[in-house]
């Protein structure tokens, strides 16, 4: 039976929505999906090119844009492959089985015998001389996808173009392929004059003054949105400089005093978003704890930037979003437009780990070029507007409680979740949620209260809150912090970082309790075959590394996630050094991500959510005072260096039969956890509130047993 | 305010003399970028903590987001664009070969750096590349993969000098 049409395929049902034709007689596929930076867009190529039987030379692929490509909304969730692909792939089947039944007709040979082999129509595994893109271009391909489409079963494969390579990568070492570097005739510089906090408003600014300023072409004014257009980006920036040196601003939200605590201290009601089983009818010994992680930045190198340009009332924006569509919507809803007359093209940008400051600086584009018709405008935000006015990773707090049975079984856990808002992404909400349309002088102030992603969705908050082991009694609650002057959304895993932080410490503070290895404790309470393979693989590979011994202070801990529940399959071994600083040295990871498109890109991208992950779990924190976001670079917000960087070695369990699962988001969690557990085997601490730092080391020890799960009574 | 002095400017940039009239102060990043439309060079911060921007300035990898135009006034300058001919640099090469990237927007001051050093002290150890990258960031977690492709590049320049 023919497996379920893929979700793209409702936006984008016939073949013409996947492909054209270029007037050179190239073959374009055309995906609704950014590449951000993960290599998508090389992955999506070889799918397609594997599919139809075409040389890469034949065919090319062109990125979200919304005057060509399918609208797949966002480009997250680790969904490009799995979702993106898996619809790229139907159509190539359509359109491969178009091209044959016209090579059948026009050779007179039996269809039956025909195939597409390197870009050639085959006789039987002869060359014919027929070529397949010239054919396709005689097409109709305005028709249905899911009439023609039987996409090739896994062992009908080629799997030629495995490890082929980023064919991105070069250009964006020596060339310059960024929104960033985009350039246009008379082009004119922007920068904005971000407000100080999300809740500030304009009380004055001498405008005057700012146009008198050398290369100061127009200052835009619009409620309290200020942006300057210069000739020059060094006259931009100064002059932005400068105008926040003489602006007014005022501020009338009340903000907590603290935030951390004023999230994991909120009574707020508790939605329970799950339940199986019941509460009270576990009994056993009880252990608890509760962790908690910080605001975070993307920190992305770069900081968002866009370039935009007005014609007779329509607007074009090239932007690094991960959602054209939705951001073309939010644009032609904050300024009243109609959406066609919004045209959103995506560009790179530097690494794009969740909802950024992209979209922003898109719209702040836009406000700008508006006031010059005609002209191009490039917008690129400093490092302070990055630090200080994009969406922020919300801080959480997550405790976990479980009932263990006397013969060592956990019988029961109980979640709650509390977490500022995941999901404030464009549109999502009912309101732009466009950080300048909150500051016109007709506003759309962001929601209020933001929707979060229903766990049947992957959660957002709630993202992996339900344990992944065989566990009777669960329940699962959830409370949604709004109300905080601070704009969070959408960063890389949403809740799942800190749930398995969670999960995965009072997993193993339960088996070192019991005295039981926390490996084979894992393994009892997992009967999901690919979920045990992973462990068990990763416990092969690292046994020999693992018994040696290790200096004081050092230590092996493991983490281990299928992660939103339904997708990738990680485990991770950390090996942490706790003499010093907090310095995590190795870490192997083994993975099954189900059929693996390019193995190579699909490590480098674990190994990046290692790393990054280690740079979270042991660093980061952004400081929050008053309504104001603190950091204003660099040097207040330091990330992991070259010399932190730990060895990491990732192994992949391919399995081409299987569906592919994606692989971009699945190492966050593990690797926290991981960590956490090795501090505590190496020091014998748990350490709860991250970041794991030297100096939460010595207060977690100041706090112990206090801090520590811990039977507790009842 | 009048507009600021302008001056003119002497560059050897790439092996190419070039003559640009600016205001002196403005950064060297930005002349290289939006005059000379060499934009391999990135914009990070501007603040010279980030490395996205350095290129080679007689001989030395400078963040050229701190340095103004005036004061490399007759300098040789070196940019990413160099590397990238046809054969590419081995660094460039190597990079490319082990996959030592994901966005890719560190990747061109790492290299400008790492050409310095590999000019400087070709013999330098995975511990030194590292030390001496240490003023670069990478968000996406490359930085395994870049200390292997540029241990590898050393080794082989290193072979390769060995052998002449």
């Amino acid at each position: 039976m023919r497996p379920e049409a893929p979700v793209p395929l409702r936006a984008g049902p016939s073949i013409s929505d996947w492909f054209r034709l270029d007037p050179e007689g190239k073959l374009i596929a055309m995906t609704g999906r950014a590449e951000l930076g993960q290599g998508n867009r090389t992955a999506l190529l070889q799918m397609v090119a594997d599919e139809l039987g075409v040389c890469l030379d034949d065919i090319a692929i062109e990125t979200a844009r919304t005057d060509r490509t399918v609208n797949e909304g966002f480009t997250s969730g680790s969904v490009s492959v799995s979702e993106g692909g898996v619809a790229l792939r139907w159509a190539a089947s359509a359109l491969r089985h178009l091209v044959l039944d016209r090579a059948a007709e026009t050779s007179g040979i039996r269809r039956d015998a025909l195939d597409i082999e390197d870009s050639t129509i085959t006789q039987d595994g002869i060359p014919t001389g027929l070529s397949a893109v010239q054919l396709s271009a005689g097409l109709d391909l305005n028709v249905p996808v899911t009439e023609f489409a039987s996409p090739r079963q896994p062992d009908e494969r080629w799997r030629r173009f495995r490890d082929i390579g980023r064919i991105d990568l070069r250009e964006r070492i020596v060339g310059a392929p960024f929104v960033h570097d985009m350039e246009a005739p008379d082009m004119l510089f922007g920068s904005p004059v971000h407000p100080p906090s999300r809740t500030a408003r304009l009380v004055s600014l001498d405008v005057d003054a700012l146009r008198a300023r050398p290369g100061v072409v127009d200052v835009v004014l619009d409620g309290s949105f200020v942006g300057i257009l210069a000739k020059s980006r060094f006259e931009a920036a100064r002059a932005a400089t400068a105008a926040h040196a003489i602006a007014e601003w005022t501020d009338t939200a009340v903000p907590p005093n603290d935030a951390m605590a004023a999230i994991s201290g909120s009574e707020e009601n508790a939605e329970t978003v799950f339940e199986t089983g019941t509460m009270e009818s576990a009994q056993g010994q009880r252990f608890e704890l509760t962790v908690s992680r910080q605001f975070l930045f993307h920190a992305s190198v770069a900081p968002s930037a866009a370039v935009a340009v007005w014609n007779r009332g329509a607007v074009t924006v090239w932007t690094h979003s991960q959602g054209v569509f939705p951001l073309r919507n939010a644009i032609a809803k904050s300024l009243r437009m109609q959406e066609d007359d919004v045209t959103v093209i995506h560009r790179p940008g530097a690494g794009c780990y969740g909802h950024n400051g992209a979209d922003d600086a898109a719209f702040d584009a836009v406000l700008m070029a508006r006031a010059v018709p005609g002209r191009h405008v490039k917008v690129v935000w400093s490092r302070q507007d990055e630090f200080r006015s994009a969406p922020l990773g919300p801080g959480m707090a997550t405790t976990v409680s479980a009932a263990v049975s006397p013969e060592g079984r956990i019988v029961s856990a109980d979640v709650v979740v509390n977490s500022a808002p995941h999901t404030n992404r464009p549109g999502v909400n009912g309101t732009p949620n466009l950080l300048a349309a909150s500051y016109l002088s007709d506003p759309f102030p962001p929601a209020p209260a933001p929707a979060d992603v229903p766990l049947a969705r992957g959660g957002g908050a709630a993202r992996n809150a339900v344990p992944g082991y065989s566990i009777p009694n669960v329940r699962l609650r959830k409370r949604i912090v709004s109300g905080l002057p601070y704009r969070t959304s959408a960063l890389r895993s949403l809740g799942a970082f800190t749930n398995i932080f969670a999960i995965e410490a009072l997993i193993d503070d339960i088996a070192a309790h019991r005295g039981a290895d926390p490996i084979d404790f894992r393994l009892r309470h997992l009967d999901d075959p690919r979920s045990r393979e992973v462990i068990k693989r990763l416990a092969d590979l690292t046994g020999e590394e693992r018994s040696r011994a290790l200096p004081e202070g050092c230590g092996w801990g493991l983490g281990f996630a299928r992660y939103k529940n339904a997708s990738g399959y990680c485990a991770v071994m950390a090996c942490v050094n706790c003499t010093e600083e907090v310095q995590v040295t190795d870490v192997h990871c083994v993975a099954d991500i189900g059929e693996v498109i390019s193995p190579d890109g699909a490590r480098n991208q674990i190994e990046g959510g290692i790393v990054q992950s280690v740079s979270w779990t042991t660093k980061e924190a952004a400081k929050l005072e008053g309504t104001k976001v603190v950091a204003g670079g660099w040097m207040d917000y330091p990330i992991l260096l070259f010399t932190e960087t730990p060895r990491v070695a990732v192994e992949l369990i391919e399995r081409p039969e299987a569906a592919p699962l994606g692989c971009g988001e699945i190492a966050q969690a593990p690797t926290a956890a991981a960590i956490g557990n090795a501090v505590r085997a190496g020091l014998g601490i748990r350490v709860c509130d991250l970041p794991i730092s030297r100096s939460a080391i010595i207060e977690a020890a100041s706090r112990q047993p206090d801090h520590h799960s811990h039977p507790v009574a009842g | 305010m009048s507009d600021s002095a302008q001056s003119s400017v002497s560059l050897t940039v790439n092996g190419s003399n070039v003559s640009v009239t600016t205001d002196p102060a403005v950064p060297l990043l930005y002349i290289l970028r939006d005059t000379l439309g060499l934009r391999a060079a990135r914009f990070g911060c501007g603040e010279a903590t980030c490395g996205a921007c350095t290129v080679i300035v007689n001989g030395r990898a400078v963040m050229s987001c701190d340095l103004s135009v005036g004061d490399a006034d007759g300098a040789d300058v070196t940019t990413a664009e160099f590397l990238g001919g046809d054969p590419p640099h081995p660094l460039v090469e190597t990079m490319l070969e082990q996959q030592a990237g994901q966005c890719g927007y560190c990747l061109s001051g790492i290299l400008m750096r790492a050409a310095a050093l590999l000019e400087r002290d070709p013999a330098a150890t995975r511990n030194s590349i590292a030390e001496e990258l240490d003023g670069h960031l990478c968000r996406c977690g490359s930085q395994g993969r870049i200390l292997d492709a540029l241990e590898t590049a050393f080794h082989r320049a290193k072979g390769k000098q060995v052998e002449a």
